[in-house]
């Protein structure tokens, strides 16, 4: 089945998607790595609110590679921070994946603190499936091809968090039929890649044999 | 892709040059490479390994065209330098190709990657302490080489190294197999493999990281194939998502090593091979 969604997601939206369907997404997309991931956790520990929503979200392990249209540095853009009516000024360069297993460990947590519905990465993600049913779906998308994404982006709405540092930064992205992504692990618990991947331990078992 | 420059540059068209060398590794992959992956689209049977596959030859050509980098990590930045032992710079070498790596993080640009490993601050430029990592060879003649290869942090992390024991050397093809299969999607497959064998602890990865920088479609010889047929038959795929070709190629590098020892290193690279080399200096 071939799906075009637009955020923010309803829980209705993620459970009639099944593994190996392809999903195109259109409305907001916000980028989370490693360390806006730990820092999203230490705001939900401390019960601090986020400078951010995450209800309905779509999270992309993205870390983007931007420019500045008026070739304003860094310092100054953090300073506008403040003023975020203002249109960012930033423009999407290329922004591929990065490979979701880094986040495996803070995904539960983190669907457990906000109710985020769909996570878009790469290369898949080990013990999620249990944290993810009924709930959330982890959308495929294909490593590398950030110059193909960078087409798909339409908006540079905002950027959080910009001292962890560009790729960590999170980047609040406008975008239309994002896609195509492949749902990797649906919210029933089907999971591709731990499929694929007991596949191939079972081929190598038997060539060990 | 290999640029000759004949003349002896000055410091300013050296740095200059880097820089398009480096825009041009990273916008764009070698024919070999290229066609690589052509193949594997065409004799992929999955359909969503083949939607993938396509996916990128059409990033590929999007970033070709747009001059943009081909994905948005942007690697840190590995230089390979041949200097003939005629060739005499009348500036800092390595001081020249840090700041043309900076320049080219400002002006292509670049995602800036490079950070202290412990405090994780990160420098803005892609440079810092050993970083750019410069390799030096010295060799006969009067040309001065450089090869620059970014590699991207997925496909290095799932890269691996191994002490074995001198008497399994059988256990060589089981070790990657074993590594590949724990990475799945995560390093970006199709990939290349690059084996490094022998020589030392750092010497059996330095080998394999060189391997990775050789056509892929020079021949393989068995060794290297029955590796490669072993890896496919895992069904991988592309990106981990099942399918017929998990890599493109498998490049083994040896050298002598104590009698003790077998250093093993894996060196993964994503689909995105990305390197490129210039000559300086060749007509004098």
């Amino acid at each position: 089945m071939e799906w075009h969604l637009k955020t923010p997601l309803s829980p209705e939206d993620v459970e009639k998607l099944e593994a190996g369907d392809i999903v195109y997404i259109s409305g907001e997309i916000l980028t989370a790595r490693d360390e806006a991931h730990a820092h999203i956790l230490e705001f939900a520990e401390n019960g601090v609110e986020l400078p951010f929503s995450l209800e309905g979200a779509v999270i992309y392990h993205c870390g983007p590679l931007m420019q500045q249209a008026g070739g304003r540095k860094a310092e100054e853009e953090k300073e506008r921070e403040e003023g975020k009516e203002e249109k960012s000024g930033w423009k999407v360069v290329s922004a591929g994946p990065t490979t979701s297993g880094r986040m495996s460990k803070m995904t539960p947590p983190l669907l457990e603190a906000h109710k985020v519905r769909a996570v878009i990465g790469k290369g898949g993600m080990k013990n999620v499936s249990e944290a993810m049913k009924d709930k959330c779906v982890y959308l495929a998308y294909t490593g590398g091809c950030a110059a193909l994404a960078a087409e798909l982006i339409k908006e540079v709405k905002t950027v959080h968090w910009l001292d962890l540092g560009m790729p960590e930064a999170v980047w609040v992205l406008g975008v239309e039929e994002f896609g195509p992504l492949i749902v990797g692990i649906d919210s029933k618990g089907r999971d591709i890649f731990t499929e694929v991947r007991k596949k191939a331990e079972k081929v190598l078992a038997e060539m060990e044999n | 892709m290999v640029v000759f420059l004949s003349s002896k540059p000055s410091r300013e068209t050296f740095i200059r040059s880097l820089v398009d060398l480096l825009r041009k590794a990273e916008t764009r992959l070698s024919d070999d490479v290229v066609n690589a992956i052509k193949k594997a689209e065409t004799s992929e049977e999955s359909p969503v390994a083949k939607s993938q596959l396509q996916a990128i030859l059409k990033n590929i050509e999007i970033a070709k065209t747009h001059g943009v980098p081909i994905c948005q990590d942007t690697g840190i930045l590995i230089f390979f330098v041949e200097l003939g032992s005629e060739f005499r710079p009348d500036f800092d070498l390595e001081a020249a190709i840090r700041e043309a790596s900076a320049l080219a993080t400002e002006e292509i640009p670049l995602r800036p990657n490079a950070v202290d490993p412990l405090t994780r601050k990160n420098s803005g430029d892609n440079t810092g302490n050993g970083i750019p990592d410069i390799n030096w060879k010295l060799v006969p003649g009067k040309q001065l080489k450089i090869t620059v290869a970014p590699k991207g942090a997925g496909s290095e992390n799932m890269s691996a190294l191994r002490m074995m024991n001198p008497t399994e050397v059988e256990g060589i093809k089981k070790f990657v197999l074993e590594t590949v299969t724990s990475a799945g999607g995560m390093p970006c497959p199709p990939l290349t493999l690059g084996i490094g064998i022998g020589g030392s602890f750092d010497k059996s990865a330095r080998l394999a990281k060189e391997a990775l920088l050789e056509p892929l479609d020079s021949p393989m010889n068995e060794f290297e194939k029955e590796i490669l047929e072993a890896v496919n038959a895992l069904g991988i795929g592309c990106m981990g998502l099942g399918g017929s070709t998990t890599a493109l190629a498998v490049r083994v590098r040896t050298a002598h090593c104590h009698t003790a020892s077998l250093p093993v290193a894996l060196n993964i690279q994503c689909w995105a091979n990305r390197h490129a080399s210039i000559v300086f200096g060749g007509d004098e």
